[in-house]
């Protein structure tokens, strides 16, 4: 449909930015991210040139943040949803193709982790693992991982029975070939999918945990942290949450841009 | 009956199995609860002391049977913290996150059957775009920004609404909006796709054909059937939703379970978190229970075997 691929296109569009961003942010940022470079340090500048969007309490440029901060948001974004597409894709094909006690045990650990609350999940988590960058890729996979299992679960379990199948079966190859060539491709439209929709999923996830000040931990500047760093002066400076809240949103979007705009016709993705 | 027994012996072993992962998970983490208890200036032999008081000192598979065996007498144990029964803290700060919970889970359902009646006559039209388009832009601001949004604009600046803080019905209005909008926009979304499926069906056809009204061939005819799968997805989103939750109480300063349980967890109170965890999941298994009955009433060719 005409509407999905035009979404499609913005989502690439305002992704491929994204990405120049990530990638070419220190170079253009106009300060040292970490330094205070306003004239008075006592209180947050609004903006103005030239501290276009401001600077904070500490007397930080608000745009030099943004810019450095792009990478490694974007980075938690993209790794952690690679953790819970391994995770989710691997439990959702092995339920759905073996069927039977396999796919009865696996689903019962899916209700399981189902019924936690998530977020608390991942705040424990995060403090048994103690915070670092690769403790939030995995905490953010472990604990999202269930909605790409049961989706991918539902595709092969249709997959599974489509004579092509039969016919490897027949044939006498392997479940790791059958698995690997038969199932596996087909189910990659609806992997593309998820994916997307899962990386605008652990980016807010990622946001969530900084602004409980359990996120990436400092020095590294995310835009949750941001966030998290504002609230004590959201009425004074307001800026100071409003353009990383604005940088989490536009990420954000964009995935889900891409998201609906694979999956057609602006029907909800996953659902 | 024998299925409803069935669904009610695995909820209780999925509460189980909550138990006993939460326990493992907050055994893991490398505090020690007696020494948070003890305090910054507290010495070996304190210390040694209320570890042998909390029953911290044995091994934690035997902690653990003992926690079950007095969870099935309905014993949740004491807060480390406040030496307070759990249930009773619970008890307490229940009814302030049932009630936003409950009026966001309102709020999110009058969007979504609003949204998805209003937006599915006019698919493909400009305006269902326009509508696709915001309800995406809704959906992936983050909840606690939106709060803090709404908290300057509508708090501060324009001074119609409590900043944060629990008390009246307009200290609930924020809150409840901020937390139902989001899930809102995204049940209109689902209601939208699976009623533009179903208008085309034969029997929607064939209530155009005998002439009735477009309202009621939208609400009664497609309705019923386009809100099924809607409902499988309220039920699966309630965890999804207190998630939600422990973000907008935090923002908003609400006295809720999602901000107790954030806390416990900070704090290593062991007897406090594994209260919170069970009673939320407790909530979830219990809401997709009841899911799963209402099903039937819904849609009565459902025989539930």
């Amino acid at each position: 449909m005409r509407g999905a691929r035009s979404l499609l296109r913005l989502g690439l569009a305002m992704g491929a930015f994204l990405v120049l961003v990530a990638v070419i942010g220190p170079t253009v940022a106009p300060y040292d991210p970490a330094a205070p470079v306003a004239p008075q340090l006592a209180e947050p500048l609004p903006p103005a040139a030239p501290f276009y969007l401001g600077t904070d309490d500490l007397g930080r440029d608000v745009l030099s943040r943004l810019l450095y901060g792009a990478r490694i948001s974007l980075l938690v974004g993209v790794v952690a949803m690679a953790v819970t597409m391994v995770i989710g894709t691997a439990i959702g094909l092995g339920a759905g193709y073996f069927g039977g006690g396999v796919d009865v045990v696996l689903m019962r650990i899916t209700d399981v982790m189902l019924a936690f609350p998530g977020l608390l999940l991942a705040v424990a988590l995060v403090a048994v693992l103690r915070p670092s960058v690769w403790t939030i890729f995995v905490v953010i996979g472990l604990v999202s991982w269930t909605g790409v299992a049961r989706v991918i679960r539902s595709e092969v379990l249709s997959l599974r029975e489509r004579d092509f199948v039969l016919a490897a079966r027949a044939l006498g190859a392997r479940h790791g070939r059958i698995l690997r060539r038969h199932v596996l491709v087909n189910v990659v439209p609806t992997i593309l999918v998820i994916a997307a929709l899962s990386t605008s999923g652990t980016i807010l996830l990622d946001a969530g945990l900084s602004f409980l000040g359990i996120g990436v931990p400092p020095p590294t500047s995310t835009w949750g942290r941001m966030i998290q760093e504002a609230t004590a002066y959201y009425r004074v400076a307001p800026w100071l949450m409003l353009f990383p809240g604005a940088a989490v949103l536009y990420a954000v979007l964009t995935f889900n841009f891409i998201a609906y705009g694979l999956a057609g016709d602006g029907r909800a993705p996953g659902a | 009956m024998r299925y409803l027994i069935g669904r009610l012996l695995w909820a209780l072993l999925i509460l189980v199995g909550t138990t006993a992962i939460t326990f493992a998970i907050v055994f893991l983490v490398p505090g020690d609860p007696a020494r948070v208890v003890a305090g910054p200036r507290a010495d070996a032999a304190t210390i040694a002391s209320i570890r042998r008081e909390l029953a911290l000192d044995l091994p934690v598979p035997v902690q653990y049977g003992r926690y079950v065996a007095r969870l099935v007498r309905g014993d949740l144990g004491r807060s480390y913290a406040t030496r307070e029964p759990v249930a009773e803290i619970l008890a307490r700060r229940l009814p302030s996150t049932a009630l936003l919970a409950a009026t966001g889970l309102g709020i999110a359902i009058v969007i979504g059957l609003a949204g998805g009646l209003v937006t599915a006559p006019l698919a493909g039209t400009w305006v269902d775009r326009a509508a696709l388009v915001s309800s995406l832009a809704l959906l992936s601001a983050p909840v606690f920004w939106l709060g803090m949004l709404a908290l300057y604009y509508v708090g501060y600046r324009w001074r119609l609404l409590p900043l944060g803080g629990a008390g009246d019905v307009r200290h609930l209005v924020l809150p409840a909006l901020v937390l139902g909008s989001g899930t809102g926009v995204y049940y209109a979304r689902l209601l939208h796709t699976n009623l533009v499926g179903v208008l085309g069906a034969d029997y929607v056809r064939a209530a155009r054909a005998r002439g009735a009204s477009e309202l009621r061939v939208v609400a009664v005819h497609a309705l019923r059937n386009a809100s099924l799968p809607l409902l499988t997805v309220i039920g699966l989103d309630f965890a999804a939703l207190l998630n939600g939750v422990v973000l907008t109480e935090t923002v908003f300063h609400w006295p809720g379970l999602g901000r107790l349980a954030f806390d416990a967890v900070l704090s290593l109170d062991v007897p406090v978190i594994m209260g919170t965890v069970l009673l939320s999941a407790f909530l979830v298994v219990a809401s997709n229970l009841a899911i799963d009955l209402l099903y039937r009433v819904v849609d009565p060719r459902i025989r539930l075997g």
